[in-house]
């Protein structure tokens, strides 16, 4: 029991990690129906950024966590415009195949940058090495840090996208981008802003992983993008709250794999389970069953 | 008030409207006719800016808007409550009418048109809070005009706006666009229902694959042999 709610903590702490990540996923899906690859690699440069603030200007955690999200706003931003706005009437799988291309060039071009090596984020100072037991189940400051900033951004989104004048935006584009267009509303602009969103978040969460695992690769992003990715379908792609459960389902279900079986197979599962949703329930956990509309 | 001068408009290789031109004068009911694929929503379509014209002029109050964005004509006072509705299913009845004053940042003056629309449609008033694609057509149809009208437009373009209605329905909602006309807003109304669009309309153009075949007062068209053999069923 003791192991398992140890494993529970565990997974919550991970869970929150790809929570931020599927939620810039599932945006940018429900915006511009786009899978955006190079979402993982925006939270890789994430990751990087915040080591630099943390190793050569010895900022704090939270600073270089505002850095890291500043930066990675307006690579998304940059990103949509020169990529993907000019393809804004290409089909799907041109899109597609540009976000490929540019999650290769960030990754290649990070590569050539900061080398290909792994690298360690400082040591933790103060509170944050501290950890706490209950009963035998340790806690670890990073962990209750991981978990705080995690839901205080998510209600920031929240907050973002139902009561703000930009988030209703964002919602009418999603819905309908010819409506949108006829209540007076700047798709483009709205568009902008649902990637500025989407990688501040991924940002964020660079910086977490960064902490909480120490060692960073210009390649991390791939895998847990991917992960991501199958927990934004598991909730249902282009649903916020769907992309929130399935960040930290998929999550618990990767650190109860390795906690409990093998850790070999922590990585398969989670690709199995994108498999079964596909057949069970391909518009996810909380998506509504629609037809294709032709 | 709206000029439009030999609009052309392609989609592909298909030539949509080739060389169209027509007038909607400040306080008129103008309607367009016309069978199905004959351009008319292509035309409301490229008045509100969705559809870029490859030649011809639009003018809006004197102003050259063919090439402005929609969200400025949106500004300048064109609103359009499109073919199909296309509100916004699952918002709110209440969120698609304020969608509809997007632009505006007059929250007082909101309100009070809020409750204008309420007031005309006062089942919209009941069904405020529910899901906007739980509404009936009917229903639906009329949020689509009290959406299109948050902008307090100066010109209303309506597409189809009693396609898939009962009888009963299609009157009310016939009477309620005169009514709409009557307190001060231009209207152009594209529609099937040939008979009830000329009966209320001061002028209409009848159209054909992509040109205007035909011209003139509501009532001198609803006597020509033409349009009493294609459209109005005799
Ligand atoms: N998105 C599009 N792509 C290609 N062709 C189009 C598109 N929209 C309209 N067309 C073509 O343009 C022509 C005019 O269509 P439009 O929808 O304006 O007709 P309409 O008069 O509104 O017809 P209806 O009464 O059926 O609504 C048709 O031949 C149609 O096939
Ligand atoms: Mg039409």
């Amino acid at each position: 029991m003791e192991q398992f709610l140890q494993q529970i903590v565990n997974g919550v702490s991970l869970g929150s990690i790809y929570a931020l990540i599927a939620l810039g996923y599932t945006m940018v899906y429900g915006i511009i129906k786009l899978i955006n690859f190079a979402h993982g690699d925006i939270y890789m440069l994430g990751a990087y950024i915040g080591y630099f603030c943390m190793t050569y200007f010895h900022l704090g955690v939270i600073p270089s966590l505002l850095i890291a999200m500043a930066i990675c706003t307006l690579l998304g931003v940059i990103i949509e415009r020169i990529a993907y706005k000019p393809l804004r009437n290409a089909t799907r799988i041109a899109v597609l195949i540009t976000a490929i291309g540019v999650s290769l060039f960030l990754e290649y071009g990070t590569m050539f940058f900061v080398k290909a090596n792994v690298r360690s984020y400082p040591p933790l100072k103060g509170i944050l090495t501290h950890s706490f037991k209950l009963g035998s189940i340790v806690v670890t400051a990073q962990q209750i840090l991981i978990v705080c900033i995690t839901i205080i951004l998510m209600a920031f989104l929240q907050f973002i996208v139902k009561r703000t004048r930009i988030g209703k935006a964002m919602r009418a584009v999603s819905l309908d981008r010819d409506a949108a267009e006829l209540m007076g509303i700047n798709v483009d602009n709205t568009i902008s802003f649902t990637f500025a969103l989407g990688s501040a978040l991924a940002g964020a969460a660079g910086i977490l992983v960064g902490i909480y695992y120490n060692s960073i690769n210009p390649l991390m992003g791939i895998l847990p993008g991917l992960k991501a990715f199958v927990a934004a379908v598991f909730g249902g792609i282009g649903i916020i709250p769907g992309a929130m459960i399935g960040g930290y389902f998929i999550g618990t279900v990767e650190v109860m794999v390795a906690g409990y079986g093998n850790s070999m197979f922590k990585d398969a599962v989670v690709f199995a389970i994108l498999i079964l949703i596909l057949i069970v329930k391909p518009s996810g956990l909380l998506g509504k069953e629609t037809k294709e509309k032709v | 008030m709206l000029e439009i001068n030999n609009l052309n408009v392609h989609f592909g290789v298909i030539h949509a409207l080739k060389g169209i031109s027509l007038k909607v004068e400040e306080g008129e009911i103008v309607t367009l006719i016309g069978a199905n694929g004959a351009g008319k929503t292509t035309t409301l379509r490229t008045i509100s800016g969705l559809k870029k014209p490859t030649d011809g002029t639009i003018f809006f109050n004197g102003n050259d808007i063919t090439s402005a964005s929609p969200q400025d004509r949106v500004r300048m006072g064109i609103s359009l409550a499109p073919e199909g509705r296309r509100i916004f299913s699952s918002l709110t009845v209440l969120e698609n009418l304020e969608l509809g004053a997007y632009l505006r940042r007059d929250k007082a003056e909101i309100k009070k048109d809020i409750s204008m629309v309420y007031e005309r449609f006062p089942i919209l008033k009941d069904r405020r809070k529910q899901a906007a694609g739980t509404l009936s057509g009917g229903e639906q149809q009329m949020l689509a005009i009290g959406r299109a009208l948050m902008s307090r437009p100066k010109l209303l373009c309506l597409d189809e706006p009693s396609m898939g209605l009962a009888p009963l329905l299609v009157q009310e909602i016939f009477d309620i666009i005169q009514d709409i006309n009557r307190k001060g807003t231009t209207i152009l109304l594209v529609e099937q229902n040939a008979s009830m669009a000329l009966q209320i309309a001061n002028r209409a153009y009848v159209m054909e694959t992509g040109t205007i075949s035909l011209s003139g007062t509501g009532a001198e068209l609803m006597q020509s042999e033409e349009i009493k053999k294609a459209y109005l069923g005799g």
